[in-house]
């Protein structure tokens, strides 16, 4: 009866689940809160590059994008979490969990930004000529014509970047914020048995991920339906 | 192809396997967590302190070659418990708790739990820490008793110095730290000071798995050899200036 001492030890005594249970609350407002970030400051960064690809227009802020873009890509997220908090954020006291929403937002942006760009350039150019010829202006046709058939192709992509977020903020105890994995650790600490809470974490990280993508399975499927 | 890929998984098998097997060979693998100043800190490429020198004259008494490992604080009790380490030497105070996964060797030295904080603090002694945003290393004896402190909010960091660094960006009030590791950080923020009421006493002790009694008969037997030969006190004299 090893295993039922171990469960008792690691979650029951001096009520330690609630150590997981604060601790997934905060894993899961960073990542709902990030995913709306990003997904809104991708857009416009999409929307910025693609128009520069498509016009020529926008150089300098294209520029801009690209660089920002090369860059959250190319550091590692903990990096960039330690920069916003101690960095950026060195002089201002902003609560932690803000700092988190910032952090993994910006990083989720670019990546957002990535594949919405490469939903939109998937797009055929005569679906653009079809919209000009109608009337439509450049802004309009992006809105009507290019972007909801973009959308759809990249929804896949999306949610497994929702996927990867959620997965990615188990970094956010670099900055001790109490998230899943840090409540895990905590439990560590405490009654230094590793199997238990690290299993019982993964296990949690897993269900929510099944649940997002069952999610957006869902989504796809309403989205297909309408092709009809 | 085949045959390729077994060779492959047999080469891979035999690198984890020799990675594992560090209780049968004579080195002694000690696990410590080298962030902790003058205990024990990384100096060029190598790991240093109190600890490691400690470590080496028991690892030459015993005949064995000492093998350092660094790794998170909150990992060294379960490395040593999964074999994965000789022994814990980490600063590590003698707790219940701890106790209970691991056994401990005769202690080699004295320590205790200091608050750190700003010059312009208010925080005189630790009973202001009530309902303070208090920083703390993850495992830490700090967050133990920190636990304690009636509606306190605890920051448990990875490593102390980001604790500290938070402190000095004013995002936390305090933070309970060892006293010797302390001094270092205090004499290196000029806006840091060290509240001279200890909060807790305590003592450094070795820790060794359960099942390895041997081990821990022969460090209690180096221990004393070093301690009455005054090895032990030059040591930690070289490392801690006397007041």
């Amino acid at each position: 009866m090893r295993i039922r001492e171990d469960f008792y030890l690691n979650f029951i005594k001096d009520d330690r689940y609630m150590y997981l249970l604060s601790g997934l609350v905060n894993t899961l407002l960073i990542t709902i809160v990030a995913v709306v970030v990003g997904i809104l400051l991708g857009f416009l960064l999409a929307y910025v590059r693609t128009t520069h690809d498509k016009t020529g227009k926008w150089k300098i802020a294209n520029a801009f994008c690209q660089l920002y873009i090369t860059v959250i890509r190319g550091t590692p997220m903990v990096l960039q979490l330690l920069i916003v908090y101690f960095v950026i954020f060195a002089s201002v006291n902003v609560p932690k969990i803000i700092v988190a929403f910032i952090a993994f937002g910006l990083n989720s942006a670019a990546y957002v930004a990535e594949i919405i760009r490469a939903g939109i350039m998937s797009i055929d150019k005569g679906q653009s000529e079809a919209g000009a010829s109608l009337g439509f202006s450049y802004t309009q046709t992006m809105l009507y014509f290019i972007l909801p058939q973009a959308i759809k192709n990249v929804l896949p992509a999306l949610g497994n970047e929702m996927i990867v977020l959620l997965k990615e903020t188990s970094v956010a105890g670099y900055i001790a914020m109490n998230d899943l994995t840090r409540g895990a650790d905590i439990i560590r600490s405490q009654t230094y048995s590793a199997f238990m809470p690290l299993l019982m974490a993964a296990a949690i990280y897993l269900f929510f991920v099944m649940i997002f993508d069952s999610l957006v399975k869902k989504l796809e499927r309403n989205l297909k339906n309408s092709d009809h | 192809m085949k045959r390729s890929m077994i060779t492959v998984l047999a080469v891979c098998a035999a690198f984890v396997l020799s990675a594992c097997g560090s209780g049968s060979s004579n080195k002694l693998v000690m696990a410590t967590n080298a962030a902790f100043p003058p205990y024990e800190y990384v100096e060029g490429s190598e790991i240093t302190g109190i600890d490691p020198e400690i470590a080496k004259l028991i690892a030459d008494d015993l005949g064995k070659e000492l093998v350092i490992e660094d790794m998170a604080f909150d990992s060294i009790i379960a490395a040593v418990q999964s074999g994965k380490a000789d022994i814990a030497m980490a600063g590590m105070t003698v707790t219940e708790d701890r106790k209970q996964n691991i056994n401990f060797s005769d202690p080699y030295t004295e320590a205790a739990q200091v608050i750190v904080v700003k010059n312009d603090s208010t925080v005189a002694s630790p009973d202001d820490l009530k309902g303070k945003t208090i920083g703390v290393q993850i495992g830490t004896t700090g967050d133990i008793y920190a636990e304690d402190i009636e509606e306190a909010t605890i920051e448990r960091y990875s490593k102390y110095f980001e604790a500290i660094n938070a402190l000095t960006q004013g995002k936390i009030d305090a933070v309970i730290v060892d006293r010797e590791p302390g001094k270092v950080f205090v004499g290196e923020n000029a806006d840091l000071k060290m509240i001279d009421e200890e909060f807790t006493v305590e003592e450094y002790a070795i820790g060794v798995a359960k099942d390895n009694e041997q081990l821990l008969n022969d460090i209690n037997a180096s221990l004393k050899k070093l301690q009455d030969s005054g090895k032990i006190d030059e040591i930690i004299n070289k490392y801690i200036k006397a007041e």
